[in-house]
């Protein structure tokens, strides 16, 4: 990564400093509280909504979120738009109208245990067992990408950006608990909003208004290979691809720059992975459930759909600002990227002659070019220089050489810090810092939080040290968060050694989550699903996801960690679509399999047992609020707006 | 609970406002298209944490 490195001033290091004595002083101000393991696990269910709403907000935003949404508005457009009010915003809504009463009122502790309560023990240990080990990777993965930023930027050493960033969080989760994680998870979210919308603010100004983004992004469109935003140099879109979310689908794959059809967008993204995520996912349920009483258990994701639906403007929108920078005359704006080490230089103008004087193709190029410079390239651009070396006379040195460097690919991820460079002020710039190392370390307390809860009360409790006293199972609360964060430093270790390491775990993850909705669906609202179908269809639906990733692939990937490993009967057009085409496939398998294993199968619930754990075996409350602040209407009016922006942006 | 998260939160960011501030008013030089960004985002967040903070003293009161 090439991000211009930044100098901190003394009022940048302020700010930060400010920032850490309040995180921790928050720890340290709830500590007298932590009487009980069920105040540091659930924070004695004791939480305003409006509290616990942003913290489900928070939670998940994490410095990934940040860094890559930037990236993916700069290479997909406004279409990323999707992940948000398509790809989250229902499922919110689901969560909040249809699944919170029963998580909150049925006393569950957590996600997993409320399985064991409506199943059986078999699929509570399958899912706090996966859940926990990918609640440590993933706080791995924010950790190390998080610590190479700082390194990138600042110049910090990586080793010590590493630990001392995990050890503030350790401080206060370990002081305050779940608590305590919620509420620095408020503060973080402030200072999020906050410490990038001036960023947002001087980049729509500098870049001339939305207008003028649009008619940039209209030119980058028809030719997107000029921006190394295509492998091909003949690829062309409509000129609206960058800047509507919808009719750019329509057009097919080969119409929008993601290579998404409908299908795989609508039931892909927003059905399966979408609610598989935010209405089974306890790292954000953890968030309502400790909400002070059902009615603010309910409305929590309510209230975090609200900021959920706007946070594009934060998020996308620099990207896209970027990018129109970027194809805007005398604005000196430039995507960050690798550059080529001058050591490397001569041994890749080399490869570039050898290849062009063996006839080489332009795949077996960009791989020999990738080899020699230690980076990787754009297709279009190899192709190009592959047939200038090959016509006429041969590329001087020096020449060859900035073409090389012209087409390495540019470096999305550093798209949001480059803007914090190029229009904050030492001041401002210890303000947008700060809130990058806030998302980073929200994200990092939820898993760890989520982590610690799972592990004492599904795992520790359930099966190695049951009939404990309180207290007992407090202190292992304790002992767990520390082991907690040794285990996510080791997790980001994992992932910094190895250039696949991230690849194979977010496979995982792709594995382990595809299915989980189908089990929860078909639990909640079906009272005849028995455990041994929701086991056996949770194994099917992670095995039928292992087996379409050996047998697919996506264009422009080798078979191996990509997929097509067995066979490849299946080449989609993008590594997107692959992934939303599996979650597809695995949601399906698991779904039939449950239904047809639950038919063959005894029942051993019965109707008083399911009682608040099923749908239809759960007596109706009657309401005691005004029609108008019931979580059903606060629904459909958060629905309808979410409809209204993608007609807005159709 | 014993902590109203509004009290830290308000605190916080009237302290950091107050640095914004005191930047951009020592130092109008540092401007970034022309405006002195410090400045005006200093006392936007001045105001934002006073009525954080304000908020939480209210509820106590009451």
């Amino acid at each position: 990564m090439n991000i211009p490195s930044v100098h901190l001033g003394v009022i940048d290091y302020s700010i930060l400093a400010l920032y850490v004595v309040f995180v921790i002083g928050i720890g340290f101000a709830l500590k007298r509280q932590m009487k009980t393991s069920s105040d540091f696990f659930l924070s004695g269910r004791n939480i305003p909504a409006w509290v616990t709403g942003l913290a489900f907000l928070s939670a998940n935003l994490g410095a990934l979120e940040l860094v890559g949404m930037a990236a993916s508005g700069a290479k997909y457009g406004i279409a990323t738009c999707h992940f948000y009010w398509v790809g989250a915003i229902p499922a919110m809504i689901f969560l909040a109208v249809f699944m919170m009463p029963f998580y909150y009122g049925s006393k569950a502790r957590s996600v997993p245990e409320y399985l064991k309560l409506r199943f059986d023990e078999r699929t509570r240990a399958f899912n706090s067992i996966s859940f926990a080990v990918m609640t440590i990777f993933a706080s791995g993965i924010s950790l190390n990408a998080l610590a190479k930023l700082l390194h990138n930027l600042l110049g910090w050493e990586y080793n010590i950006s590493l630990w001392v960033c995990s050890f503030i969080v350790l401080l206060y989760v370990l002081k305050g608990g779940l608590t305590s994680a919620i509420y620095t998870e408020v503060l973080q979210f402030f200072m999020i909003v906050l410490g990038f919308a001036p960023v947002i603010y001087l980049g729509l100004k500098d870049a001339g208004g939305w207008d003028a983004i649009k008619q940039k992004l209209a030119g980058v469109a028809v030719n997107p290979s000029a921006y190394n935003l295509a492998d091909s140099a003949s690829t062309s879109f409509h000129s609206d691809a960058w800047t509507s979310a919808w009719k750019p689908l329509l057009g097919g794959p080969s119409a929008n720059p993601m290579g998404i059809d409908l299908f795989a967008m609508v039931f892909g993204l927003g059905f399966v992975l979408s609610f598989g995520y935010w209405c089974t996912n306890f790292l954000v349920v953890q968030r309502a459930m400790a909400a002070k009483d059902m009615k603010a258990a309910r409305n929590t994701p309510l209230i975090a759909a609200v900021p959920k639906m706007l946070f594009p403007l934060l998020v996308i929108l620099p990207g896209m600002i970027a990018l129109a920078l970027s194809a805007t005359q005398g604005k000196g704006y430039q995507f960050p990227k690798a550059v080529i080490a001058e050591a490397k230089m001569p041994a890749a103008i080399t490869a570039v002659r050898q290849s062009a004087a063996s006839g080489a193709d332009v795949a077996t190029t960009a791989r020999a070019l990738s080899l020699a410079a230690g980076t990787s390239f754009n297709a279009a651009k190899v192709e190009e220089l592959l047939q200038a070396s090959k016509s006429g006379a041969p590329i001087p040195d020096a020449q060859a050489a900035i073409r090389i460097q012209d087409a390495v690919v540019n470096d999305y991820d550093g798209v949001i810090l480059s803007l914090v460079k190029r229009y904050c002020p030492t001041g401002l710039l210890g303000l947008a810092l700060t809130a990058l190392l806030a998302s980073f370390m929200s994200g990092m307390a939820g898993n760890v939080t989520a982590f610690n809860t799972v592990w004492t009360y599904d795992l520790y409790q359930a099966y190695i040290a049951p009939d404990k006293s309180d207290e007992h199972y407090s202190w292992m609360g304790r002992v767990v968060t520390v082991a907690g964060i040794i285990l996510s430093i080791g997790a980001a270790y994992f992932a910094s050694m190895w250039t696949n390491a991230m690849d194979i775990i977010q496979l995982v993850f792709a594995f382990v989550n595809a299915p989980l909705f189908a089990t929860f669906l078909l639990g909640m609202f079906w009272s005849r699903t028995t455990g041994t179908g929701a086991f056996v269809g949770l194994i099917s639906g992670t095995a039928a996801s292992a087996l379409f990733h050996a047998c697919t692939i996506s264009v422009g990937n080798l078979p191996g960690v990509k997929g097509g490993y067995i066979h490849t009967f299946w080449t989609l057009p993008s590594d997107m679509a692959q992934n939303f085409w599996l979650a597809s496939f695995a949601f399906t398998v698991c779904f039939l399999v449950t239904v047809i294993v639950s038919l063959a199968t005894p029942r051993t619930k019965s109707n008083e047992e399911l009682t608040g754990l099923v749908y239809s075996l759960t007596p109706k409350q009657s309401v005691d609020q005004a029609w108008y602040a019931r979580p059903g209407t606060i629904g459909v009016v958060l629905l309808a707006v979410c409809v209204i922006l993608n007609y807005i942006f159709w | 609970m014993g902590l109203d998260i509004r009290f830290p939160i308000g605190m916080m960011f009237t302290l950091i406002g107050l640095l914004l501030t005191a930047s951009g008013f020592f130092n109008p030089d540092k401007t970034s298209l022309g405006i002195n960004i410090n400045l005006i985002w200093g006392v936007a967040l001045l105001i934002f944490g006073i009525l954080m903070w304000g908020s939480a003293l209210r509820a106590k009161g009451k």
